[in-house]
Formats: structure tokens, C-alpha cells, sequence
């Protein structure tokens, strides 16, 4: 099976040396177009690819570029951003590239930069990623040395400057248009859209924002091919995914697999099954914004098209696993005190409605809850819908909690009925 | 024109506008928090949310922020629809529920948006049964309150306060539901529009500081139009009264002149109007002991008639802070030939701005037509001290270049926080020329700093380099000539260009090199405005009605001509020098002063006859713009207080006058006949005025404790006082619909309580009052002919070798002396200094902050030196405002030496 993102990594967590990854046909995808392909042919290869973004939402990574200005008498400079900022619950992935092939992401981000005609690129990476923002840190000064970066790119007459920008630590920045406030020095407050970051992003200026796993697609894409990355996946969607499990499972973990891998064996043959002692009761599927999906959802193939059969999302593809012996109302509150403390406090149904569910779960959850919260929460979760919120901060975070009510009403209820969380003492 | 459909009505709206101020234009009530009209939309609060549907068979529709979303053409929404009603509902909830629910307490109560907007929305059922958070609130120094408990987060006055009006020293802070709006610590608010905040907000977090010493409700507060009259911009207030007192100043939307924001000045100067000094009745000299003493009105009368008897030798000196009526009745009384105004200098100037703006080109522009020029050249004028709500208006105007440019990519240019992000730091052209470094130099694409002289021949190689027909400048050297290049290619490649100068500086040959700035731009086609700041709220009009200088005055006194004054709301000491004044006045042997408080003048006075303010009399001001403004009595004066045109026509009547007037209308059409430019008669309706046969209440219709107020001196409700002077009546009754724009007493629309009432009144929201903004123009420029420009460039500025040039340096807070008698304004009034440069300050020895003395034209005081890098070698700046060199007339030459 290949395993274009993760296959060349060293087996001891060690970050792959600029010369281990060029040994390993790093930097070969980036010659190849700065030689033979234009800027043009670039986007096209990877629109042809049918990649579509990692951070979650899932967006055709080339229909997102199309929409870049081109040309002579764009605005300049012409931002080319890489959101690293790993926060979402449960998730992962950007972490083992980060940390395992940080070459792989800066020749992605060249690549795309290629495509973009960007002149300067942030990688705009998670505060407590320190491991990865040191080997970033290197893998940059080595790029800038062998000339990847930097001026004339091996002479293509080509240049992209890049900077790494570590976060000062909040979810809300993994949301691309609070990113790049967060990258101007403002507060980390999304913003409308329109306008596109693509028509006013950085500092006002067009700019493209990709997640990391996204860029780290487009070496293999360029090097080999669109077909070819088409081939890797089982459904009409491209490439690999990586893929994660947690929860009360034998092996959690993160693995490169086909897209279209099915729950089922994500869960059985890579996370080894449920630990012994605990039955699984439902998934988050990729990330704590996503909705719960049950047993019956198993064999759905994990990639953006099919999973909306389950009535949740891909999201980022990494699984949180509740057990039968985990309160669902305890893990939704806990869930729900993360999304109310991250939330930016710019739009009122957010920042204020959040912190009501958490109110109203905690009761729930130290057995002082009523009835008519169930009522109050399920219209809540209605009312921060798409939409009603500024951003998508809101509404995901009603995913988990509108499919618990859904599916685990019966453990609301017995909390509110016997005045206590019945997993709690005394079980 | 598109057309949109508003449960499935089609209704025709203006091109480029959001769904929210197009309904709310359409008359339509959708409840609001963080769009304003001045400020435009962010999608924050997500308290206008319609239904969208994509066309007329999309039954579900989906809920969008109405004010983020564009009154496109076929547009289809509904306001009504349940769904959406339950979300509107839900976001007031949302807000409810950590607000305080304190409104018997909170000041904002009875005039609060959030109030309005809970009404409106239908929440009334409190649903959460937790602990609210709560907040630490600061001490934000003597004009606002801090209650951040109240705060709904709506963003609104961060967005004023640093976007709007460029502060730096408030914030929001923190984040989720903690955050914080306020300062880093506890300390006064440092922007000149802080006051703004209180009506900005939409409850009660930032409320009238002022207000609270003597608090009233709004439905308590007997109200007016009224006309600020502390600079010489006009802008529109409402004053409110209870028991005798004034309570506050609110703003007066004046589409063409303040829009929706007074300058704190404005806003907190009006304490004078109770100030305990005032004086209430009539005083007379005894003879004997030569001590003022209270007398009746009778005593007056008779002290009058003996000194105004046929063939008296009087003079009457005018003052530019009182109205046009009462200046024109003196004017009346003593004849036009016998009528002094101002000093030489201020009066050679205001006749060469009267002289530019009627007989040349260049037209004299509005505040609002300022803050969409999208060039502009400043010319010896600290406009944030002098003229501040002009520094507001400039604060606009250099975001008019580059917001061409974004709306070039699509965005439009109501979506607020995609324009900001689009403009960044770029700003469109604005020069700035003055004699030191002042606050808006921080938005300048480039300054300049002179002497005045040297700054008046900038401006005229800027009108040369422009037209050369325009008199060239001798010998100005490659820094200016240079300078004056690049200023006048960015104003000739701009649309709207203001050319901005005034009589601070005290330079007449300023006021030329600025007509000639914008002459010149006329002649190369441009609809150039010229903008003239004076420092007094009625001294265009006083200009206008013409009258000598007091110079004139002191040496007909000198020569014996005359032997008797009559001073009108006028400290001429405050005008010029003391030893002047001295002369004058003791030589004099009848002074009659009419004004409303002691002053040196009164002091010395015979005769002293308590006025009338501002707010207990009718009048016409004359605003820089050339803007007559008619401003209304808001209470009765109490005790012996009348206008000062009522002293002067009691006057004329005992010194049988044959002209004779019974109210302000019979002034205001004698006015207009004699002096056919004051042509004040459509200023406002007359006093004859009737809607359905009644007059305008002054009062609102939930006033309270009419019939217990004075209870406790008479148990019989007294007859409300009438009001010969105006169609406004002293009472509760009266036409309660919309009146015409100059006599709106308040803004208050049923569901609308709060100052948001204001759309209600508006021919569009945030434009234009229905049926026009008040005031009329007088002024118009010449159409056509040649242009004659001025003549006379000075020579370059020469430092003197033993004496110093020294200029005033005007204070928003300590230049104007009635709002002194404010506590608050008292409070961030500086010490009175002087300032010069590091090397002038080496040079006589000064070192750090010591004291100095400074001696010019006969007098010498010692006082503080800062040092000001940006005054020129050989300037020395000197604090214009309270200080005992107050008077003398600035600039001129003096000495400055180290105090031993």
C-alpha cells in the first residue's frame, strides 16, 4: 500500500534530514515543476486530483486556488498560509507530518506557491506544538540553504519567503480568517466573507490558507501525477488520509490509509478493537465538532461524500470512541466547557449561548438538571446552527451535542430523573 | 434602483445599501445592537437576522444577518417569519443573561436601545436560573461612567472609540463571554470624544458622569434645539432641563454639520449655565461706597434713561459668543457707526474670510461634506483643539481615498471590518501646516511646522505651483517649494480637495494663502472647498453684521468722543490687553455690561444686567460654514435673567427708540432688513408656527410631577409660562408628530425611546432630517468671473536675537473659558506653560521643566516651559486660555527669560 505523506518516515519519531527526504524523492516534485510545468498546469494537475482539503470542511483544494488573482497587476505581496494549528479535539494528524516530515510540507507549500505566484508564506503552527516548531524552524533554514526558499528557487527565477509563526494558543485560530487577525497582531476574531481571503486576506492582500496534511498531498500529486493519486484512494475522492483513533480503544493511534477506509476497520484492524471491558457505544468521527455516529455506522467509508450519510461529517478524520462506561453527558459537558472557553466572544449566540449549555449540562450532569433543559438545549442547538454564528465555532460544537441528544436521551433523562450521573459512584 | 421583497411586498431601495438600513429606511422595525449608521455594519451582535429566500418558490428560506447581507435586486426576506422571529428572540435572551436587569438604578433606563430592542423582539421570560458573571468597573475619569455589568458586548465602543475616533487608550479585553470593555487600568479616557461612548452605547455601561450629579430621566427632562456654542463649528444639541437646571447635552443629528457626535467640550462644557456665580439680578455702583449692589429692574430702567438720553455719546461693543439678535439690537440702539466688534486683527481677519468666501470660487463646505473630501491641505490650525468635531470629521476623510480602492474589490463599503482590513494603515492625502506638532499629525502624509508667516508662504507656493497666475513666493528654498509640489499635485489629482485654515494663529495673510490654496485648485477646475475655523460660535455673524474695531473704540474714549459703553456678553480683558482695557474703561464714565456671569469687565462696570444663556434664549448663531442655526429657549429664566436683546430693547424704549421690538421674530425681520446677507427669516419657522393648530411641546408626553413640582410653594398648578419667541411650547401638550427639522425638541418615536430614535426622523436612516437638516447657508460663493487673488506674501520668518515670536497653543479643555465652569472640563485643564524648542530653551538656559518669565506687550507673568521640539527656532508657544497674560493678542513678539 502507499504511504506517499507518512511512507519515508523514520520509525524512531525523528524528523527525516533534508538530505534523508531528498534521498528519498523529496524535492523531486518541486524540480519537476519549476523546470518542465507552469504555474497553471500546476493548478490544474492538482484541481484534476480532486484533493480536497484536510482541515475538515473538505474543499476542493483547486476550485480554492482558482479563485486566487493572478496576473501582473495583482495586489502584492500574495500570502500563501499554512494553517497548522491543531487544536480540534481528539485530532492528531497534522502532528505526526509536522513533527515526522516537515521537508515534505515546505516542498508542498513551494509547490502551491509555484501554482499561486505567492511571494511570502506563514506556517502558522499550534502553541504546544514545540517539538514540531523546532524542526520546522530547521527544515526552513535548511530549504532556505539549498535554495527551496528564498530567492530564484533553483533558478526558476521563482521566490517565496517563508516564516514560521507559532500561535499564542487558542482554538479559535484554527479558523482561517481569525488566523491570519491572529497573524496581523489582532485579536484572533474571524471575519466576514465575503471578501475571500483570497481576494482580502493577509494584511488585506490575497492570500490562499490550506491546512498542513493539504500541502503535504501536493508533492505526490505534482511528482506523480494526478491519476496516480486518484488511484491510491477507494472512492471518487483522491489520495490518502490520515487517519486517528482514541478513546477507550487497544492501540490508539494515527495511520495513513486509502481514503475511503471504513470506520469499521479503522477501528477493528488499526485501533485493535475496544479495550477489553468496555463496549463502544459511538464515535465523534473526525473531531470533537463532528456528530456522533452509532455501531449501525460502522462500515461507512470514511471520506467527504459518503460520511454525510450518517448524518455527521469526515471532519479531520480522527475518531474519539465513547465507551459504555464513560458518561455521554460527561463527555458532551467537557466537550462543551472547551468550545465555551474558546470561543472569541464576538457574536452573541456563541459567547453567550455556550456558556448556558455548559450551565445547563453541568446540572444536568450533577444531578440538579430538569426536564426542561433537555427542551431548552435541543432548541439551542437549533438556534447556533450555520448561519446564526459569525463562524463555524458554534455550530460544531452543536454537532456533538444535538446527535447526544439524539442518541443518548435516555442518559439525559435518567440524570434528571435519579438526580445523579448514574456512572458515577455507586455503579 | 433594485427592488426587494419584504414578506412577498416588493419595495424599491437604494443602490449598495445592506438589507438592515434599507428596512429600517423603509420604515420597518428590526432590532439592532452592533450596526450603526456612522459606523456600518460587523455582523456581531446577530440581533437583525431576516429570512432569506433564494427565490419565490424557496419555502424554507435561511436565516441571514439582515445588516451583513446586500439589498441586491429580487432580494427576497421575510422579517416576520416565526422561525427567525424565535431567533431575534433568542439572541435578546442570550444577552439577558448576564445582564444586571437593574434599570430602576441605571441611568440609561427609559432611553435605552436594549430596553427598545427586548420590547420589540418579545422576550419576556426569563429562562436560565444561574449565577451571572460579573465585572470590576473603572474609574474612566469626570466624564463617563463605567458599569461594564450592563455590557451586551456589542462592540460598538471600541469600535468608536479607536476606529471612529483614533483613541488609544480603551479596549476590549479578554475574551468568550469575559470580554472586558474598558481601559489597560483605571484612568480618564483620553479621546475628546469619550462622551460619545454614552450615546454610542446601546445600554447602560457608559452613561453621563455629568448627568449623574443632578440625574433626571429623559421623560423628566424639559428639551430644546439648541446650538453648542463653545467653537465656532455650531453643532446641534439638545440641552435638558428639570427644576431650573440644566441636566446634560445630548447630541442633535445635524446630517450636514455634527451627524451623530459631539466633541467633550460640547458635551460637558454646559455647567456655567448653573454655575452659583450667576448673576441673577440687576447691579448698580453706589455712589458712595463704590460697591456693586443688587437693584430692581426699575432702578435699572432708571439708571438707563439718565445715561441714555438724546444726544448721549454711546458706544456698544459686540460680542462674537452672543446671538445674532442681541449683538443687532445693540447694534440698533447705539447706531451701526457706534457698534465695535472685535480687536483689529481678529476683525481685519474675519472681514478677509467673509471677503473669500463671497467673492471667490471656492465654496465653504460642510463638516459632512469635509469628511468625504478625499484631499486636504490644514493651514496653521490645531483643528482637534480649536475646531474638534472637525478633527473627526478629517479622521473620515483620509479613508476616502483608499476606500475607493477596496470597493474597487468588490467589497462594499458598508461592511465595516472588510474595509478597515482591506484599507490597513493606508490613508488618502492630508497636509498639515502649523506652527507646532499637533494630535491629527499622526494621520498626515506629511507636515510642516513655522511661524505663521513662513506657514502663510507655503500656502501661497502651494496656489502658485497650482495656477501661476496665483502671486509667486520670493526666495522660498527647495524644502518648500518642494513640499508645495507635492501638495499641490495631491490636490489637483483628487475629486473633492478642502483647503482648512481659521484665525488661531492670528494671521491674516493665513486666511489669504488658503483662499489662494483653493482659488487656484478652482481655476484648474476643481470644486475645491475652503474651510474657516473660528474660535467663537457666532463670529461669522458678528462679522457679517459689520461694526469697528475695538481699538477704534478705545481711541474714540482716548479722544473723548465717547463716555459711555455698553458691553455685551463680552470679558474684554479676554480680548485685549489688560492696560488697554484699564484705560478704557476707567476713562469711561457709564459702562453697562449685559452678560450672564462676573468677569473683569463687570468688575468694573456701572450698570450690570443679568442675560440670558444660551439655553434661556432664543437666537441665530452663524457656524464657520456660513450656517445660520437657530437655537431655542430650553427653560425660563429665573429672578431678573432676560435676553440681552429684552436689556437693550427696554433700554431703547426708555431712551425712546423709535425702533421697537416685542419677539424675536420682529428682531429677526429687522435684522434681515438691514443687513440683507443676515437674511434669517426661513432659519427656522416663526413663532407664529402651528401643526393641527398647536405648538411643539418641550415637554414629553410621560413628564412627570407637573402638578407636585412646585407643590411646595403654591399647591395650584401654575399656568405654563408662555413663549412669545418660538412655536415651542412649556409644556406637555402640544402637536406630538414629527415636526420641521429645526424645531425637533427631542428624538423619541413610539418603540423607540433611546437616542436610536433619531432614524425615525430621518428622510433615509443616517441621512438627511425629513425635510432637510437645519440651518441655512448665507454664504455662496461668486459664480464666475475672474479671481482676484491676494496679494501681499510675507518675508520668511526671522528669528529675533533677544526676543521670541510667541504663538498660542489652543486647549480643547482650557481654551474656551465658559465650559471652565464645568467641574469635569475644569479637571483636564492644563496648568497654564509656555513651550519652545530644546535649542531655544539651551540657549536661554532653561533646562528640564523649570519656570521661566515671559514678558510681551507690557505685561510679564512667570510660568512653567515645556519643551516642544516641533515649535521653530525663535517660537515660543504660549498656553491660549486662562493665564495672566490672557488678552493679549497672540502672535507677536516677546521675551522669554530663565527665572532666577
Amino acid at each position: 500500500m502507499d504511504k506517499p505523506l507518512t511512507g519515508a518516515m523514520r520509525s524512531d519519531g525523528q524528523a527525516l534530514s533534508l538530505k534523508e527526504y531528498e534521498d528519498a524523492g523529496g524535492y523531486s516534485a518541486l524540480r519537476k515543476a519549476l523546470k518542465g510545468m507552469t504555474p497553471h498546469e500546476v493548478l490544474e494537475e492538482v484541481k484534476k486530483s480532486n484533493l480536497r482539503g484536510r482541515g475538515g470542511a473538505g474543499f476542493p483544494t483547486g476550485l480554492k486556488w482558482s479563485f486566487m488573482p493572478m496576473g501582473a497587476d495583482v495586489a502584492r505581496p500574495k500570502y500563501l498560509v499554512c494553517n497548522a494549528d491543531e487544536m480540534e479535539p481528539g485530532t492528531f494528524k497534522d502532528r505526526l507530518l509536522l513533527e515526522g516530515n516537515p521537508h515534505l510540507l515546505l516542498e508542498g507549500m513551494v509547490l502551491s506557491g509555484f501554482a499561486l505566484d505567492a511571494d511570502i508564506a506563514y506556517i502558522f503552527l499550534r502553541w504546544e506544538y514545540r517539538v514540531a516548531a523546532e524542526r520546522l524552524e530547521r527544515a526552513i533554514e535548511e530549504a532556505y540553504q539549498s535554495n527551496y526558499l528564498g530567492k530564484n528557487i533553483l533558478g526558476s527565477g521563482y521566490s517565496l519567503d517563508m516564516r514560521l509563526h507559532v500561535s499564542a494558543g487558542r482554538y479559535i485560530c484554527g479558523e482561517e480568517t481569525a488566523l491570519l487577525n491572529a497573524l496581523e497582531g489582532k485579536r484572533a476574531v474571524p471575519r466576514s466573507k465575503p471578501p475571500h481571503p483570497q481576494v482580502s486576506g493577509l494584511w488585506g492582500k490575497p492570500t490562499v490558507v490550506n491546512n498542513a496534511e493539504t500541502y503535504c498531498n501536493v508533492p505526490h500529486i505534482i511528482g506523480n501525477g494526478a491519476d496516480w493519486y486518484k488511484g491510491l484512494s477507494r472512492t471518487d475522492e483522491g489520495g490518502t488520509k490520515l487517519y486517528g483513533v482514541s478513546g477507550r480503544v487497544k492501540r490508539p493511534g494515527a495511520w495513513e490509509l486509502p481514503m475511503g477506509t471504513t470506520m469499521r476497520e479503522l477501528l477493528e484492524e488499526h485501533g485493535g478493537g475496544m479495550r477489553d471491558g468496555y463496549k463502544f457505544r459511538g464515535a465523534l468521527p473526525g473531531g470533537a465538532s463532528t456528530d456522533f455516529i452509532l455501531e449501525e455506522h460502522l462500515d461507512v467509508r470514511m471520506d467527504f461524500e459518503s460520511m454525510q450519510k450518517t448524518g455527521s461529517r469526515m471532519g479531520t478524520g480522527t475518531m474519539i470512541v465513547l465507551d459504555d462506561k464513560t458518561c455521554p453527558v460527561g463527555m458532551v459537558l467537557n466537550l462543551q466547557t472547551f468550545f465555551a472557553r474558546e470561543s472569541c466572544g464576538w457574536c452573541t449566540p456563541c459567547r453567550e449561548g455556550l456558556p448556558w449549555i455548559v450551565k445547563m449540562l453541568d446540572a444536568i450532569e450533577r444531578g440538579e438538571g430538569g426536564m426542561e433543559d433537555l427542551e431548552i438545549l435541543q432548541q439551542q442547538t437549533r438556534l447556533l446552527g450555520p448561519g446564526n454564528t459569525f463562524c463555524a465555532l458554534a455550530p460544531g460544537a452543536m454537532e456533538p451535542l444535538q446527535s447526544a441528544l439524539k442518541y443518548f436521551k435516555a442518559d439525559f433523562e435518567k440524570h434528571i430523573r435519579e438526580r445523579r450521573c448514574p456512572y458515577k459512584g455507586g455503579v | 434602483m433594485p427592488t426587494i421583497y419584504i414578506d412577498n411586498k416588493p419595495y424599491e431601495v437604494k443602490d449598495g445599501q445592506n438589507l438592515l438600513h434599507a428596512c429600517l429606511s423603509l420604515g420597518f422595525d428590526i432590532p439592532y445592537f452592533c450596526w450603526h449608521p456612522a459606523m456600518n455594519s460587523v455582523g456581531a451582535c446577530r440581533q437583525c437576522a431576516v429570512k432569506q429566500f433564494r427565490d419565490e418558490k424557496d419555502t424554507k428560506g435561511k436565516i441571514v444577518m439582515s445588516c451583513m447581507t446586500p439589498a441586491a435586486d429580487g432580494t427576497r426576506i421575510s422579517i416576520d417569519d416565526p422561525e427567525v422571529k424565535e431567533f431575534r428572540a433568542c439572541v435578546i435572551e442570550w444577552l439577558m443573561l448576564n445582564h444586571p436587569h437593574d434599570c430602576p438604578v441605571c441611568d440609561e433606563g427609559g432611553e435605552c436601545h436594549l430596553q427598545d430592542m427586548t420590547v420589540m423582539t418579545g422576550h419576556d421570560y426569563r429562562r436560565t436560573r444561574f449565577r451571572k458573571r460579573t465585572h470590576r468597573n473603572q474609574d474612566l475619569g469626570p466624564f463617563v461612567n463605567h458599569e461594564m455589568n450592563r455590557c451586551i458586548q456589542c462592540y460598538r465602543c471600541v469600535r468608536f472609540y479607536r476606529d471612529h475616533a483614533g483613541g488609544r487608550d480603551f479596549d476590549v479585553f479578554a475574551s468568550h463571554h469575559h470580554v472586558y470593555f474598558g481601559r489597560q487600568k483605571d484612568g480618564t479616557l483620553e479621546n475628546e470624544f469619550s462622551g460619545n461612548l454614552v450615546e454610542i452605547c446601546p445600554t447602560g455601561v457608559f452613561t453621563d458622569k455629568s448627568l449623574k450629579r443632578h440625574y433626571t430621566r429623559k421623560w423628566d427632562l424639559q428639551t430644546a434645539p439648541s446650538v453648542c456654542m463653545h467653537c465656532g463649528l455650531g453643532c446641534n444639541t439638545i440641552p435638558g432641563e428639570r427644576y431650573g437646571t440644566l441636566r446634560r447635552i445630548l447630541n442633535r443629528f445635524n446630517g450636514e454639520v455634527n451627524g451623530y457626535f459631539l466633541c467633550d467640550r460640547g458635551r460637558y462644557g454646559y455647567e456655567f449655565v448653573n454655575s452659583s456665580r450667576r448673576t441673577r439680578q440687576p447691579f448698580i455702583r453706589n455712589k458712595e461706597s463704590g460697591k456693586l449692589v443688587p437693584a430692581s429692574r426699575e432702578e435699572s430702567l432708571e439708571y438707563l434713561s439718565s445715561v441714555l438720553y438724546f444726544g448721549a455719546k454711546v458706544i456698544g461693543i459686540g460680542s462674537p459668543r452672543a446671538s445674532i439678535e442681541a449683538n443687532f439690537a445693540l447694534r440698533t440702539l447705539v447706531g451701526p457707526e457706534r457698534f465695535f466688534s472685535f480687536g483689529e486683527r481678529n476683525l481685519k481677519m474675519i472681514s478677509s474670510i467673509i471677503d473669500a468666501l463671497k467673492n471667490g470660487p471656492a465654496r465653504s463646505p460642510s463638516l459632512r461634506e469635509i469628511a468625504d473630501s478625499d484631499a486636504v491641505f490644514v493651514l496653521g490650525e490645531d483643528v482637534t483643539n480649536t475646531a474638534p468635531l472637525l478633527a473627526l470629521a478629517l479622521r473620515q476623510s483620509v479613508r476616502q481615498r483608499p476606500m475607493e480602492r477596496v470597493e474597487k474589490f468588490g467589497i462594499p463599503l458598508w461592511n465595516d471590518s472588510a474595509v478597515r482590513e482591506g484599507i490597513q494603515d493606508e490613508k488618502g492625502p492630508l497636509f498639515i501646516a502649523g506652527t507646532h506638532a499637533t494630535k491629527l499629525d499622526e494621520l498626515a502624509t506629511e507636515t510642516y511646522h513655522g511661524a505663521p508667516d513662513d506657514l502663510a508662504r507655503l500656502g501661497f507656493a502651494v496656489a502658485h505651483e497650482l495656477d501661476p497666475e496665483a502671486p509667486a513666493v520670493t526666495n522660498p528654498g527647495e524644502d518648500v517649494s518642494s513640499l508645495a509640489r507635492r501638495i499641490a499635485n495631491a490636490l489637483r489629482n483628487s475629486r473633492r480637495p478642502v483647503v482648512i485654515s481659521g484665525m488661531s494663529s492670528g494671521s491674516e495673510e493665513l486666511v489669504h494663502a488658503a483662499a489662494n490654496a483653493a482659488w487656484a485648485l478652482c481655476r484648474t477646475g476643481k470644486d475645491a472647498g475652503l474651510c474657516f475655523i473660528q474660535n467663537e460660535c457666532n463670529a461669522l455673524g458678528l462679522g457679517l453684521m459689520g461694526g469697528r474695531s475695538l481699538d477704534e473704540a478705545f481711541s474714540l474714549m482716548e479722544k473723548g468722543e465717547t463716555d459711555t459703553a455698553i458691553v455685551l456678553e463680552n470679558d474684554l480683558y479676554g480680548n485685549s490687553e489688560s492696560f488697554l482695557v484699564d484705560k478704557f474703561l476707567d476713562k469711561c464714565r457709564h459702562v453697562i455690561v449685559i452678560d450672564h456671569l462676573p468677569s473683569k469687565t463687570t468688575e468694573k462696570a456701572g450698570l450690570i444686567l443679568p442675560a440670558c444663556t444660551f439655553a434661556e434664549s432664543n437666537g441665530v448663531f452663524v457656524n464657520n460654514e456660513g450656517r445660520a442655526q437657530r437655537f431655542f429657549r430650553v427653560f425660563v429664566p429665573s429672578d431678573e435673567i432676560q435676553d440681552s436683546w429684552r436689556w437693550l430693547g427696554d433700554a431703547m424704549k426708555v431712551s425712546r427708540h423709535p425702533v421697537s421690538w416685542e419677539t424675536d421674530d420682529d428682531i429677526i425681520a429687522s435684522v434681515s432688513r438691514e443687513v440683507p446677507i443676515l437674511n434669517l427669516k426661513d432659519v427656522s419657522p416663526p413663532a407664529a408656527f402651528r401643526v393641527a393648530g398647536q405648538k411643539i411641546p418641550r415637554q414629553p408626553h410621560r413628564y412627570s410631577g407637573r402638578t407636585a413640582m412646585h407643590a411646595d410653594i403654591s399647591v395650584h398648578e401654575p399656568k405654563p409660562p408662555e413663549d412669545p419667541d418660538s412655536a415651542l411650547s412649556f409644556s406637555m401638550e402640544g402637536y406630538e408628530g414629527m415636526p420641521p427639522s429645526p424645531l425637533l425638541t427631542r428624538f423619541w418615536s413610539p418603540g423607540w425611546n433611546s437616542v436610536q430614535s433619531v432614524n425615525k426622523f430621518q428622510s433615509e436612516v443616517g441621512g438627511p432630517l425629513r425635510g432637510g437638516d437645519p440651518g441655512k447657508r448665507l454664504i455662496e460663493p461668486a459664480k464666475g468671473g475672474a479671481v482676484s487673488y491676494f496679494q501681499g506674501v510675507p518675508a520668511s520668518f526671522e528669528p529675533g536675537s533677544e526676543r521670541l515670536f510667541i504663538v498660542p497653543l489652543y486647549h480643547i479643555f482650557g481654551s474656551d473659558e465658559l465650559s471652565l465652569l464645568s467641574p469635569g472640563i475644569a479637571e483636564r485643564t492644563p496648568a497654564p506653560y509656555i513651550a519652545l524648542s530644546r535649542k531655544d530653551a539651551d540657549s536661554l538656559g532653561i533646562a528640564g521643566e523649570s519656570g521661566a518669565e515671559v514678558a510681551a506687550s507690557g505685561q510679564s507673568c512667570r510660568l512653567p516651559v515645556k519643551v516642544d521640539d516641533s515649535l521653530p527656532h525663535g517660537v515660543v508657544g504660549l498656553f491660549a486660555g486662562s493665564s495672566p497674560l490672557r488678552g493679549i493678542a497672540l502672535p507677536l513678539w516677546g521675551r522669554v527669560r530663565k527665572t532666577e
